[in-house]
């Protein structure tokens, strides 16, 4: 069984964001973070309140309310249910120590993203600590084809869990593991069946936090990290969940050449890595990724970066949910590391040579 | 009345002195009803405490299993309601003793609302709010709205229900069945009060802004410029002033000679950098009692040179409820580690 997770550094409530079409596991795997004993206590927000067989006074019922707020800004959409029901969670302080926030199957995740950014007192006071997306590899296929919130919850994850497995060949896992890189370059891929996984390699990962992120796997963001990491678990009788030895990181030598884009299918969503070894600018990094997010925030899901600017030493870390951002210098650059800049795009309509020249443009 | 520490223990209350309660559990809301003032906490208790006995102990009463989430005076004297993360809405009378009213499995009962004048009494769940009827525990009528419940007011007569939510405020007839009237405006409503001519409605909003609506005419009242949510406000007795928290000062709104449309608050008071978290306006002075997050109480006259008397020193807990007693010689202040303080003004 896994070790109790350590608390986060600033002493906020990591906050796990659930989501996955109907039917892709979620349940189980809520389920599972109700009963095993993994050492943390979770709040668990549920959007159907009778799925959960659980009687749990920690279990709460929520409504995805979806808000815009009044300022003017799209896409700052926030979920209104959260904020009312985390804000009286964090009333009870001793009860629990981390949240995990299910979605239904249609749920658009970026108004819960933002929601741990707009609000004050959610900023303060928790973590997003990873956005979890669970895809039913029998029927993920269809159901990119048919929804964008299919594409959009892909998209999004910080880990994505690809779940039964052993409903498909091994021919079709790696086809349909291809289809979700080419949609999220970042995100950590876990092969599952049942959800037969560590939970530890999921709940409190700093996932969202790029810097937490950074510490925990230092070739994160990195071209030849973009890998899947595999489960290696082919035996389907077990169900005892300590499977951790199962779980191997694989070095695949996929190629997601910096600044190419993978053109594969016709998807919509689609990502665009950049990176350049010249120093950068941060006056002229800020004005040009304000200008990116503020015109086009609405068709970019999510970025995020690592990045070499002039006049520091430190990796300066990005991210934006649509365009809400945030941007910081954490510690020094690994000594071995090449101090590469690095930026990652995910969202529609990109303009990848505008994007590209924009970037370029950073240079200090 | 100077400033004195807190002393520990309700023994410690007294003429012109500040008794303590540690209740050990973060005060979700405190009212009073007649002598005896309530505090509803995170731990799902209320506790009783009588204005006029400070020396003895408050009752303890076991009202909720898990969080009581919302609490107010009920109809007849010495009575309140309370409602409950457990979906339950409770009567609690004097002496302590409870009586479920109404229950919804797996809900939580938000909001409560009564009116000892017409007797009316209102809770919200979600999206539906629920009059109670003669027979408790039978809802005589349940209005729905379009998303849940940020907040509800009965107006000052006691006859029309103001609801806030997403987008709005539906304002309901108590006495008459019908469809509700909605006030407009974009965004999330949360606390929702009338102003005591029960002329103007007005909501603290998600985005750290007052919104208020003139009924006669609409015309809308934006009032904006805080730093932090608007997690209170009061009419000082006469109507005169909106005091409002959110800012490091407290800040008043004018609602003499048309409302505030076009004119600049006054502000009173103040620390540097914590917001103002609660304040009350006192039964029958134009002095408004102001907390802070960091725990200063303090009172001032709005429009009256922005002086403050201060009432406690900051203790680094945050005020999260306070109300004065009727008789306006007691303060109560409920903070966030569960410690209430009341100060006691009457000359020693």
């Amino acid at each position: 069984m896994s070790e109790p997770a350590a608390p986060s550094a600033s002493g906020a409530i990591p906050v796990t964001v659930l989501t996955g079409y109907l039917g892709a596991g979620k349940t189980t795997l809520l389920n599972r973070v109700l009963t095993e004993n993994h050492g943390k206590k979770y709040a668990v927000i549920v959007n159907e309140f009778g799925e959960i067989g659980i009687d749990n006074d920690l279990v709460v019922g929520a409504d995805e309310e979806v808000f815009e707020m009044n300022n003017g800004c799209i896409c700052c959409t926030v979920r209104g249910d959260l904020i009312r029901i985390i804000g009286s969670l964090l009333k009870r302080p001793g009860k629990f120590d981390a949240i995990l926030v299910e979605t239904t199957g249609l749920a658009d995740p970026a108004p819960v993203a933002q929601t741990f950014f707009t609000d004050d007192d959610i900023k303060r006071r928790t973590k997003l600590d990873s956005i979890v997306t669970v895809v039913d590899a029998k029927h993920v296929e269809q159901r990119l084809a048919d929804s964008d919130e299919a594409e959009e919850q892909i998209a999004f994850a910080d880990i994505v869990l690809l779940n039964k497995t052993d409903l498909v060949t091994p021919e079709q896992v790696k086809k349909i593991e291809a289809r979700v890189r080419h949609l999220n370059p970042f995100a950590k891929i876990y092969h599952t069946q049942r959800c037969d996984i560590a939970l530890d390699k999921i709940l409190d990962k700093g996932a969202f936090d790029l810097n937490r992120a950074l510490e925990l796997d230092p070739c994160f963001l990195h071209g030849h990290a973009f890998d899947a990491t595999h489960d290696h678990s082919h035996d389907h009788d077990h169900h005892d969940h300590g499977h951790d030895h199962h779980h191997h990181d694989h070095g695949h030598e996929r190629d997601h050449g910096h600044g190419a884009v993978n053109p594969l299918h016709d998807e919509d969503i689609r990502s665009i890595s950049m990176s350049t070894d010249k120093l950068l600018s941060p006056g002229k990094f800020d004005e040009w990724i304000g200008a990116v997010l503020m015109n086009e925030g609405q068709n970019i899901l999510r970025s995020k970066g690592i990045l070499n600017m002039a006049g520091s030493d430190k990796r300066f870390v990005f991210q934006a949910v649509h365009m809400v951002s945030e941007g910081i210098y954490t510690g020094p650059w690994p000594a071995k590391d090449q101090r590469r800049s690095r930026l990652v795009f995910i969202g529609r309509k990109l303009d990848e040579a505008a994007l590209q020249k924009g970037f370029e443009s950073c240079v200090a | 009345m100077t400033e004195t520490n807190t002393a520990p223990g309700p023994g410690a209350g007294g003429k012109g002195r500040m008794a303590t309660f540690s209740f050990g559990a973060y005060v979700v809301a405190a009212v009073n009803n007649g002598r005896l003032f309530a505090v509803a906490l995170s731990d799902g208790t209320i506790r009783l405490i009588d204005s006029e006995t400070l020396d003895a102990d408050s009752i303890t009463v076991r009202a909720h299993d898990g969080a009581a989430l919302s609490l107010c005076a009920d109809i007849d004297k010495g009575a309140f309601l309370s409602g409950g993360d457990d979906g339950k809405l409770v009567r609690i009378a004097a002496a302590g003793t409870t009586e479920v009213l109404a229950e919804h499995k797996g809900r939580w009962i938000d909001h409560v609302a009564a009116h000892g004048g017409t007797g009316a009494r209102v809770y919200a769940t979600g999206k539906e709010a629920f009059v109670l009827g003669k027979k408790p525990g039978i809802p005589a009528r349940q209005l729905s709205h379009p998303t849940s419940v940020g907040g509800l007011a009965i107006n000052p007569k006691g006859r029309r229900l103001a609801v806030s939510h997403y987008n709005g405020v539906s304002l309901w007839w108590l006495g008459a069945e019908g469809a509700a009237t909605r006030l407009e405006w974009k965004g999330s409503h949360l606390q929702v009060m009338w102003s005591p001519d029960g002329d103007y409605v007005l909501t603290a909003m998600q985005e750290s802004s007052l919104h208020g609506w003139r009924l006669s005419d609409g015309e809308h009242m934006r009032m904006s410029g805080y730093m932090a949510k608007i997690r209170s406000m009061a009419f000082t007795k006469r109507g005169h002033y909106l005091a409002t928290g959110g800012s490091e000062r407290v800040i008043c709104w004018p609602f003499t000679g048309g409302g505030p449309m076009g004119k600049a608050p006054t502000e009173f008071g103040g620390t540097a950098g914590a917001p103002v978290t609660a304040v009350a306006a006192h039964p029958f002075h134009d002095v408004m009692a102001a907390g802070f997050e960091d725990g200063t109480l303090q009172m001032g006259q709005p429009g009256a040179g922005g002086g403050a008397k201060l009432i406690m020193k900051p203790t680094g807990n945050g005020v999260t409820a306070l109300v004065w007693n009727p008789d306006g010689d007691k303060l109560l202040a409920g903070t966030e580690n569960g410690d209430v303080h009341v100060a006691d003004f009457r000359p020693t």
